[in-house]
């Protein structure tokens, strides 16, 4: 069936912003829809907050909306723009959501929306636990036994009959936020209270636990008329149990029979045919690991996490795909754009085994709970690709970027047996290094299985990396066979040196003298059956290589790799520009990244796609194969700069500012000399390498000071400190400091901060925007809403910033993208940070200024100066709209984490809100983030000494807008002193019902505190913290950002205001 | 212990032998599927033929008592990237090189298989010894003039006619080199299945008063069994016939259709497969090397009814007069998707209807 000719105009609905469990795999699959959309002659329209996609670009579609993903505002972009059509299956369970709220508030209807890909019963059939268990039993489908509950009572009788644990699964929430399992009734009883608030239908499914079941699951596609595929199936490392976004997953599946793959296949078809689906679908099923006994977990009705994994897994583009079966394509008329010759409507097969693992954020949050269940953590994943299980897992432990290339973690040698066979039986993020350590004990694999219930064809793929590590380190001579085997099994050079007592370089010189180097083979999804057209490649030890290039040129890019905190998609944004200017510039545009959910491993974005891990030995190997006119490294985060570190070793080219000029401003004594010559100020500050020294140094900066370690990423295990107490338990137990780690101490400058993005060609400065931040500085720049243009600062404060900018971007002869924080203290302008790379801001700059900031950028480097490219010397003219960037936290997902806002950062997403004058804009972007803004309601104050009297004035404005505000003894005699009504409530230790009980049941709109000392869980500052993001009620910990709430409630909301007595004389006058 | 594998145009390959050892010639397939090794060893389609797994890693859930498609594997040898060192699942028996050193079926591990697949993909399949043995070169050359074996029906097929009894449907399935799922299917279905010899003449399969002809798969070039070409020719028309991969092969030619040999075939479980009729397409099994010339088919009194959607070569035949059909693909599957047993649904309604006409015309 051809397109629909009555589609003319489509809507299409993107996640907003990253948080755990929705991340970039939207804005890829967004992406590709737009373009599949575009190419079809349809008009785009597009809705999402997060401005640091691709799929916002104003190139992807015809209209781009970046406003809060309400369904007031779409609704309104609805009667604006009057689409025919509105496809909501591509952003992820945000998208659905909105579109069921649109259809049920009978928006569609009314203006004539239909409903594209996926229709509303499917949507609620595979959302809603009881009407997804109905049909499944219709069906004939197994599903686990269960029962839905609207209460703690209900579940808890189940439990009773069933017995436990059993597993809690609150209703239409996102990466099963609120879940878990249950191993005792007080277990229960918790979840079960806090998945139903998290449900927005406050509704919980509680399963009988089939944990220890092979987790498997299928991507299925249908078109309209009835033809049904299967894209992927994979199979978790990890076993029901452990939620899949946090799973190792391997594709294709690696136990399963012809019968046990095709049972379950057909299962899926059944599925995805009954629920009426015309796109993507997920199906994930348990299996028992001794019977044909299945039991369906759970369907995503939508492209999802998985199916971007499966796309890239197998090269079948699902999003754009599904995108064309919304508008009326079958799966027989599509090409499969991988070959250019076949059919869309096959099944995929792999030649290659694929490995995932998550990359979780507990380097970060150090004391979150790192136990891995049904409650997803993962901020973002890597991907490897490889001839043999153990090549493609290897490949992903050296993609994860946490110091390790091998199944080998240094700590594990330190604990005792007792505690590994614990941490093996209850998996957490490090399971896969400890069962790497368990092997190496010379323990058994068939404990190890009885332990994890980890499939033993896996175990027994790890015990046989640890055979080979003993065979190599035993090995009298390391001979070319043996070199080859350990090779051809995903060892680094570095792990089979350090095995032989060797350098890298040595092996690596020993390699290359035997002729050992990798061969490039394609992603195809045909197993090789016919010609591809792909160039996506990734490395193996055999014979063949197939890396086909064409005359021209190519340069390389680094990609960021998975999101983390600190990380995200803004980096991958940048990329993606930078390989588009690349093309654009006439070179072949060369990428290298790991990451599974991200636009540039879409292999129509790049000339060539090396999915490999961002690792020196693979990227050499690289480079040594493409022969490239340079690297480029600006735009890949601290990854890249960290492989351009190594590269230049390597004499390898890296085109734009040098590293050099990059340690300049990263190293702190050359920095602090760069500042010096150009006399510019920065706060007061030393580097040193022993506590007593810091103590000094301290003392004399004057309390309080900024502590970090050198050479940091995102702001990681910086605080600030008050004392000397508590500079001498940072300097013993968060960091190790030695002369060489020394650790930074600076005097912490309460002052607002700026922050600018600058592009420069070696001669001339381009600022796009100054931005301001709205929290104080001592709030890491990626945790603060950021304004554009700044609010209030004077015309000299600008022009002496731009002055400082062009200064330090001439003087480390820049070539490209800069970045530097400022923090206004008394009058006075200081930097506290330069970042010679594109930072994080870049996308939200390029988008409010219209400047596409990484491709200008990137054509300096390339060779076209700033003039040549029509830009001036100078700060942009500044929009008289205002647009402010408000961070976007996973909190709830994660426990035991602090939320307070601080020098480290801890947000994973971003949101925009953009308008007129700055209360708007704020109020679109802290609606985008999800926090509410109610007319009237409680706030619970709970303030600390040091914040008292500037709070006082924010209270009464509170007071004066309605809100009732409720306090502890100490903050209430503060504000009833200053004659503000106010309810009081018990402290935790002064008994119940105290102010946690407020929390809980519901009586508080929004909670503020900054009750910052003492970050343990067991303080009440944190627990009060933890039960608003719990409970799902905002949570402020800066004043700063009460403030700019209350601009914007003060503007938005009319408040009753008696009208002023006339004076005395007046009223006479009128008498008389 | 090394093995190699040497291709008739003098490609070599060298890796590390599995299974039995020796020395083994055959033609070189490629099969894409990821799993169903087992069934595919056991498919006596493959006999004559060694057989590259394009999923490099093989063996991962060894071999179960129950997934042989016969009685025992016929392919002259296998090529995987990596075979299983450990197998693991609950229905797992022996690992697969241990299975096919019982019999005598030597393997070859290590090789990059998918140059092997691209270098077929492109020349064509092609002759191939496996050895384990250290002939030279020379020598091996030599032993590939020995011509492929053109007798592999004669080899597979049983060689006494046997029963399945039961009071549904008689169903006589000529075996050409039958997979035991086709024999499951139609049992399934209440039929009552007689397995005979490939070259039973139709005089002797008529005594049996089938109601339908199931015509099975097998190995080779249909040209090669001309009895069963014969047979099948007096066999239209009389009863409800269904033909399955060889099977269909040789119902064309007995129609008067024409095959030709394909460059590489389709090997793997999943092709897609539009049916005319519907305009739908399933994902199919397939194993052939031979093909249905669309041309030859007109005049035949056939219809195409099925195509491969990739490169539309036929899939599909029914005959427009007489009951009588026939699909290139695997709706048995074992391995490959389930999606076509309602061939088999077809094919049982095909024979109730022919009852009952016939039934009418005695009464009449």
């Amino acid at each position: 069936m051809p397109k629909d000719p009555t589609l003319k105009k489509i809507l299409v609905i993107g996640s907003g912003p990253i948080v755990i469990g929705q991340a970039a795999e939207f804005d890829y699959a967004g992406t590709q829809a737009c373009q599949a959309l575009k190419e079809e002659g349809l008009e785009v329209v597009l809705v999402n907050s997060n401005p640091a996609t691709i799929m916002t670009d104003t190139n992807m579609a015809d209209r781009v909306y970046i406003e809060p993903l309400t369904a007031e505002f779409i609704t309104q972009v609805i009667r604006k723009e009057r689409p025919d059509g509105l496809l909501p299956t591509l952003g992820g369970q945000t998208g659905l959501n909105l579109a069921v709220e649109l259809a049920k508030q009978g928006v569609l209807e009314r203006e004539g929306v239909r409903l594209l890909g996926t229709d509303l019963r499917a949507i609620t059939n595979a959302e809603d636990r009881d009407l997804f268990r109905s049909l499944m039993n219709e069906l004939n489908e197994p599903v686990p036994e269960s029962v839905i509950v609207q209460s703690v009572e209900e579940a808890v009788d189940f439990a009773g009959e069933t017995g436990y644990p059993v597993i809690v699964r609150p209703a239409y929430t996102l990466g099963g936020t609120g879940g878990g399992i249950a191993h005792t009734e007080a277990e229960l009883r918790e979840i079960v209270d806090n998945g139903l608030r998290y449900s927005p239908i406050c509704q919980c499914l509680i399963e009988k636990s089939i944990a220890g079941y092979k987790e498997i699951e299928y991507e299925v596609m249908r078109d309209a008329n009835d033809n049904c595929i299967v894209v992927c199936n994979m199979e978790n490392f990890d076993p029901v149990g452990v939620h899949t976004g946090d799973s190792i997953v391997f594709a294709p599946s690696q136990t399963l029979s012809d019968r046990e793959y095709h049972m379950l296949r057909t299962s899926a078809l059944k599925i995805i045919r009954s629920l009426n689906i015309q796109g993507g679908c997920n199906v994930q099923f348990a299996l028992d690991p001794h019977s044909f006994q299945y039991y369906v977990i759970e369907v995503n009705p939508r492209v999802s996490r998985s199916s971007a994994l499966a796309s890239k897994a197998t090269g079948y583009p699902i999003a754009r795909i599904a995108a064309k079966i919304a508008i009326g394509y079958t799966l027989d008329e599509l090409k499969n754009p991988v070959t250019g010759e076949t059919y869309a409507c096959f099944e995929p097969t792999l030649d290659y085994v694929v490995s995932k693992i998550p990359r979780w954020p507990f380097d970060k949050f150090v004391s979150a709970n790192r136990k891995l269940g049904t409650q997803m953590k993962a901020t973002g994943e890597v991907m490897a690709i490889g001839r043999t299980l153990e090549e493609s897992l290897l490949k992903a432990v050296r993609s994860l970027e946490i110091g390790l290339d091998h199944i080998a973690l240094p700590d594990a040698r330190q604990l005792d047996d007792a505690t590994l066979r614990e941490r093996i039986r209850v998996a957490d993020d490090e399971r896969l290094f400890l069962l790497g350590e368990w092997f190496r004990r010379g323990h058994s694999l068939e404990e190890a299985h009885q332990l994890s219930k980890i499939d033993r064809f896996f175990l027994h793929k790890l015990e046989r990396i640890v055979k080979l590590e003993q065979q190599v380190a035993e090995a009298e001579v390391l001979d070319v066979d043996l070199l080859h085997t350990a090779k051809r099994m995903g060892f680094t050079d570095k792990t089979i040196g350090r095995l032989r007592n060797q350098s890298e370089k040595e092996i690596r010189t020993l390699r290359l003298a035997h002729g050992l180097q990798p061969v490039y083979k394609i992603v195809d999804t045909c197993a090789a059956e016919f010609e591809a057209e792909t160039p996506y490649y990734y490395s193996t030890y055999e014979q063949e290589d197939e890396v086909r290039k064409s005359e021209k040129k190519s340069i390389i890019v680094l990609g960021s790799g998975p999101i983390r905190i600190g990380q995200g998609v803004e980096f991958d944004y940048a990329t993606v520009h930078a390989i588009w200017a690349i093309r654009a510039a006439g070179y072949e545009a060369v990428i290298i990244n790991n990451n599974p959910e991200t636009v540039s491993t879409d292999f129509n974005t790049s000339d060539r796609l090396y999915f490999e891990p961002l690792y020196k030995e693979d990227v050499l190997n690289i480079i040594e194969k493409e022969n490239p006119l340079g690297v480029i490294v600006q735009f890949g985060g601290q990854t890249a700069l960290n492989l351009a570190r190594d590269l230049r070793e390597e004499g390898i080219k890296i085109l734009g500012t040098s590293l050099e000029e990059i340690d300049r401003a990263e190293d702190r004594k050359k920095f602090e000399k760069l500042l010096n010559d150009t006399k510019i100020a920065q706060p007061p500050g030393a580097a040193v390498t022993s506590v007593e020294e810091a103590a000094q140094v301290a003392a004399r900066l004057g309390y309080p000071v900024l502590v970090r370690p050198s050479y940091v990423l995102g702001g990681r295990a910086m605080e600030i400190v008050y004392s000397e107490s508590e500079l001498r338990s940072y300097m013993e137990v968060a960091v190790q400091v030695n002369p060489e780690h020394p650790v930074l101490i600076d005097r912490y400058l309460l002052g607002k901060e700026l922050e600018v993005d600058a592009i420069c060609d070696g001669e001339d400065v381009l600022i796009p925007g100054i931005m301001e931040h709205i929290e104080r500085a001592g709030v890491h720049s990626g945790d603060s809403i950021a304004v554009y243009p700044p609010q209030s600062i004077t015309p000299e404060q600008k022009a002496r910033v731009i002055e400082i900018t062009t200064q330090i971007a001439k003087s480390l002869h820049t070539k490209g993208l800069i970045n530097i924080q400022f923090v206004l203290f008394k009058g006075d302008i200081y930097v506290l940070e330069v970042n010679p790379r594109a930072s994080r801001t870049v996308p939200f700059l390029s988008k409010v200024t219209g400047i596409p900031m990484a491709q200008v950028a990137t054509r300096i480097m390339l060779g076209e100066s700033l003039q040549e490219q029509g830009y001036d010397n100078g700060l942009c003219p500044e929009s008289k709209e205002v647009a402010v960037k408000v961070p976007v936290f996973s909190f709830a997902k994660l426990r035991r984490v602090d939320i307070t806002l601080g020098p480290e950062m801890k947000s994973t997403g971003e949101v925009m809100g953009r308008d007129r004058d700055y209360a708007r804009a704020v109020y679109k972007g802290l609606l985008a983030a999800g926090i509410s803004l109610p007319r009237f309601g409680t706030v619970v104050a709970t303030i600390g000494d040091k914040e008292k009297e500037e709070a006082v004035s924010l209270m009464r404005r509170f007071h004066q807008l309605g809100y009732k505000i409720v306090c502890t003894s100490g903050t209430a005699d503060i504000l009833e002193a200053a004659s503000l009504p106010v309810e009081r409530v018990h402290k935790l230790r002064e008994g119940s019902p105290h102010i946690l009980d407020l929390i809980r049941q519901g009586k508080a709109d929004l909670v503020v505190n900054t009750w910052t000392r003492g970050r343990t869980p067991e303080r009440d500052g944190f627990r009060i913290r933890r039960e608003a993001v719990e409970n799902g009620i905002a949570c402020l910990t800066s004043l700063d950002t009460v403030e700019a709430l209350l601009i914007t409630l003060e503007s938005i909301h009319m408040s009753a205001e008696p009208i002023g007595q006339p004076a005395v004389g007046a009223r006479s006058a009128v008498l008389a | 212990m090394k093995a190699r594998l040497l291709l008739e145009d003098g490609t070599l390959f060298t890796g590390t032998s599995f299974g039995a050892e020796g020395n083994s010639l055959g033609e070189v397939v490629f099969n894409t599927s990821m799993t169903g090794y087992q069934e595919i060893l056991t498919d006596p389609s493959y006999c004559g033929q060694i057989i590259t797994m394009t999923y490099p890693l093989i063996g991962n859930y060894g071999i179960s008592r129950d997934d042989n498609e016969s009685l025992r594997p016929y392919a002259q040898g296998l090529v995987v990237r990596e075979i299983a060192e450990y197998a693991s699942n609950w229905r797992n028996e022996m690992p697969l090189s241990t299975f096919l050193k019982e019999y005598g079926i030597i393997g070859i591990a290590g090789i990059d298989t998918r140059m092997l697949t691209r270098k077929l993909r492109q020349s064509g399949v092609m002759k191939g010894i496996i050895t384990t043995g250290d002939e030279t070169i020379e020598a091996l050359m030599e032993q590939m003039g020995t011509p492929l074996m053109r007798d592999q029906v004669a080899r597979v097929s049983t060689k006494s006619i046997h029963i399945a009894p039961s009071y549904g449907k008689r169903v006589v399935l000529v075996d050409f080199g039958a997979k035991h799922n086709i024999q499951r299917e139609l049992v399934e279905r209440g039929c009552e299945v007689i397995s005979v010899p490939y070259n039973t003449p139709a005089e002797e399969i008529l005594r049996f008063r089938p109601d339908g002809i199931m015509l099975s798969n097998g190995p080779g070039d249909p040209k090669d069994v001309p009895e069963a070409i014969t047979m099948i020719g007096k066999l239209l028309g009389k009863v409800p016939m269904f033909g399955i991969c060889l099977g269909h092969q040789l119902f064309a030619l007995a129609c008067g259709a024409d095959t030709v040999k394909m460059k590489f075939g389709h090997r793997g479980g999943n092709h897609p497969v539009k049916e005319l009729a519907t305009g739908r397409t399933v994902i199919t099994s397939q194993n052939h090397g031979y093909a249905v010339n669309p041309e030859s088919v007109k005049g035949t009194g056939l219809e195409i009814s099925h195509i491969a959607l990739n490169d539309g070569t036929v899939e599909g035949l029914v005959h427009q007069s007489l009951p009588a059909f026939s699909v290139q693909y695997h709706p048995e599957s074992a391995p490959g998707p389930l999606d076509s047993g309602y061939l088999f649904d077809r094919f049982v309604e095909m024979m109730d209807t022919f009852a009952a006409r016939k039934g009418e015309g005695v009464h009449a």
